[in-house]
């Protein structure tokens, strides 16, 4: 009777009592939500182009903020370590590029993205040789600091990282949208072969593609890394990505985004309010039951393409 | 062809005749196998445990000539924090000579105590683990001195009562338990609702999912909720990013206390000047103003104190392997004063621990005076109920900010002997008499 109560009743009664806090649970969650859409932003960009789910996006986030903290550490400013860890993850894809998708053209999924599972291991055991598994503060001068509005707390890192997330939705969304490189990525994603007959650069667009993801993850490290610090523990946000991926469709730059805001506002809401109902800890497994809930009925996401495919 | 075979033959002869040498050098060595975590997420936390033991035992080899003279040998297997990796470097380790396992993780502990008591070699979950082991009739074969999580969780609340003028005064006080949702983070829950029982501060359980990256609700809870304490269970990145949370919350950080596994220098890192004043559980001394200290610098590192300060010397977690290190070594001493100075075996050493008596004579003689409190382990309790201080960061370091407290022990001890003897009745074994 009391559980029954706990989960009918007191949450819709503590909801009523505090409007103002609810609105805040709310409005953290949406900022919460925006820091595992940029996760998710770096999945959904190579699966759109190759098809391939990147396990290693997680690693591409820890390598590219322990790059950049530890180019900091040796005295590089600021600028200037952001742009040479930028051109290091340009580096990167091409090296990718190089020693494992070319020789992969055409194959299975599940091929590619066993591959990537390796690429995991590599860009983990490199980044941790050369920049060390300590905790390091990543401070690039984002201001990180609390204050209250309408009896509300905000903090001006959430609310800067929903702004970098929504210029780098748009110009992500432009770009795919209304370039022709952007068009060529799409033509790649749906069949590699077809877009190599009408004469669009493979190898090119690939590069393109994990750079232009290698550098969603510089932004991921950074935002991430000024809030929890630049650590191996960063390779598992890639798991907060993945109940937004599965909301929000694998194909969609704008469905990573509104993935993340559901996930993070659900997340919350039901934490704060129905957790201690079950113990508390339970936002995790909520993004998870949520994602599936939605699987049910739309198998591709909120705004994943839809596949027909003749049988 | 011949000569093919020839080769093949003198190779083979070579590496039984290694083989040999190596087994001789074994038998002649006491072996201390290392579950370490370098890798993985909770590597900031386990490079420092594992280079203090390594660091101890290479000392004792270098300053001492060994164990009275039996040299002391060790191995490390990786486990990344694993529970499934660290049973598997149990299997991999215990056939190799291997007397004592610190398990350094309380998901390997659980899985190792019913294996202990099989295969005969005694478990040290120093501070950690399993809190009814401490029941030495049920659990013959796991130590946990020289205290408990259940022990800390009551030096907590008597702490708390020292500042709020008194445990009389702890009525109406609020408490927030924030802990990781996992058998280490739940450990203190018991004790902290028998406590609030007894002396009527309200307690609020607040759970933090694994690895702890994301904690918004947690801190929503208490920004709603406004405890006056917190007490935190957390473990790597849960810690950090709640001391940053705390800092975003505007939580008054003289009022968070972690406990003994929420403290290390890395917790700190994330929040940088705003962790200034967060507390924590303390079982022994930071730093390197210790004899010990300054005997590993000098034996393992020449003197090259940046080289020490590169490989965490004088860390909390660094010191704390030390402080784990002697009691294993200490340990085998016992059991040698009994059976003779020589290699022991699983069940020498246990008894050894069993017997073991750290003293404050003992601990000036080891370099560790001040360092951590005396204590003796008994048949019947194997955690000695050894007394808990609190420090505070500094900005630079920890510094002690209250004497050492004992445990409410008419409290907790009747609890570990109940759930001890729960576990007895679950797992059908006899307590031995203590006598």
């Amino acid at each position: 009777m009391e559980f029954m109560e706990n989960v009918f009743v007191l949450p819709f009664l503590d909801i009523a009592d505090s409007p103002v806090f609810f609105l805040e649970v709310i409005i953290s969650g949406l900022l919460s939500g925006v820091m595992y859409s940029l996760v998710a932003l770096g999945f959904v960009l190579i699966f759109k182009a190759s098809g391939v789910f990147n396990f290693a996006q997680g690693a591409m986030v820890l390598f590219a903020a322990l790059t950049l903290v530890g180019l900091m550490e040796q005295g590089v400013p600021v600028v200037i370590a952001i742009l040479l860890t930028a051109l290091l993850m340009v580096v990167l894809a091409i090296l990718i590029e190089h020693m494992m998708l070319r020789h992969l053209v055409n194959q299975e999924g599940i091929i590619l993205f066993m591959a990537t599972i390796g690429l995991n291991f590599i860009l983990e055991g490199v980044g941790q040789i050369a920049w060390g598994s300590d905790v390091k503060k990543l401070d690039i001068g984002i201001p990180d600091q609390s204050f209250e509005y309408a009896g509300m707390l905000f903090n001006t890192l959430d609310l800067s990282a929903a702004l970098i997330a929504a210029i780098m939705v748009t110009t992500l969304a432009l770009f795919f949208q209304y370039t022709g490189t952007g068009r060529a990525l799409r033509a790649v994603a749906d069949d590699h072969q077809a877009a190599l007959s009408v004469g669009i650069p493979l190898k090119s667009i690939w590069i393109i593609v994990w750079s232009v993801a290698g550098l969603v993850a510089l932004v991921a490290g950074i935002l991430w890394g000024t809030k929890v610090g630049v650590q191996f523990s960063l390779v598992l946000i890639a798991l907060k990505a993945l109940p937004v991926l599965i909301l929000g469709g694998f194909t969609s730059v704008p469905g990573a985004i509104i993935g993340g805001l559901i996930i993070g506002v659900g997340e919350k809401v039901v934490e704060v309010y129905w957790g201690p109902a079950f113990g508390g800890a339970i936002e995790g497994w909520f993004a998870y039951m949520l994602a599936l809930a939605f699987l049910m009925f739309r198998p591709q996401g909120l705004f994943g393409e839809k596949i027909i495919e003749r049988v | 062809m011949k000569i093919r075979n020839l080769l093949l033959t003198a190779a083979g002869m070579a590496v039984c005749a290694v083989g040999i040498m190596e087994s001789k050098i074994a038998a002649a060595e006491q072996f201390f196998p290392m579950l370490v975590y370098r890798t993985g997420p909770y590597a900031p936390n386990g490079i420092p445990v594992a280079n203090g033991f390594r660091d101890y035992y290479t000392m004792i080899n270098a300053r001492d000539g060994g164990i009275n003279g039996v040299k002391v040998s060790f191995e490390e297997c990786e486990t990344k924090y694993n529970t499934k990796l660290g049973v598997e470097c149990y299997e991999k380790l215990k056939g190799k000579g291997a007397t004592l396992f610190n398990p350094y993780s309380t998901g390997i502990t659980y899985q190792l105590i019913p294996k202990a008591r099989v295969d005969k070699i005694p478990i040290l979950s120093m501070g950690y683990g399993r809190t009814a082991a401490a029941d030495g009739r049920v659990f013959q074969w796991t130590f946990n001195f020289p205290t408990t999580y259940w022990s800390q969780a009551s030096t907590f609340v008597k702490y708390v009562a020292t500042q709020e003028g008194g445990l009389d005064k702890l009525n109406g006080v609020h408490i927030a338990h924030i802990y990781h949702n996992s058998a280490y983070g739940k450990e203190a829950n018991p004790t902290l609702d028998a406590l609030s029982e007894k002396y009527g501060y309200k307690l609020t359980k607040i759970a933090v999912d694994h690895p702890g990256q994301e904690q918004k609700a947690a801190w929503l809870q208490v920004r709603r909720k406004r405890p006056d304490w917190i007490f935190m269970s957390g473990w790597g990145v849960m810690n950090q990013v709640a001391i940053k949370e705390a800092v975003s919350t505007g939580f008054p950080m003289d009022h968070f206390v972690g406990n003994w596994w929420s403290g290390s220098e890395a917790d700190t890192v994330p929040a940088g000047d705003g962790a200034f004043g967060y507390k924590s559980a303390a079982l022994h001394g930071t730093g390197t103003d210790w004899p010990v200290i300054q005997d590993i610098i000098k034996h393992v590192y020449g003197g090259d104190m940046a080289l020490a300060a590169e490989n965490k010397v004088g860390e909390v977690l660094y010191n704390r392997a030390v402080l784990n290190g002697m009691f294993g070594i200490e340990a085998v001493r016992t059991a040698q004063g009994k059976y003779g100075n020589k290699q022991m075996t699983g069940e020498q050493v246990r008894w050894g621990l069993e017997n073991l008596d750290i003293s404050n004579a003992k601990l000036k003689a080891l370099g560790m005076e001040g360092f951590t409190q005396p204590f003796k382990v008994s048949c019947k309790d194997h955690e000695t109920g050894g007394p808990v201080a609190f420090q505070q960061w500094t900005g630079k370091g920890w510094q002690f900010v209250s004497d050492w407290i004992t445990p409410i022990t008419e409290v907790v001890r009747p609890m570990v002997e109940e759930a001890a003897a729960a576990y007895a009745k679950e797992n059908k074994i006899t307590p031995v008499n203590c006598g």
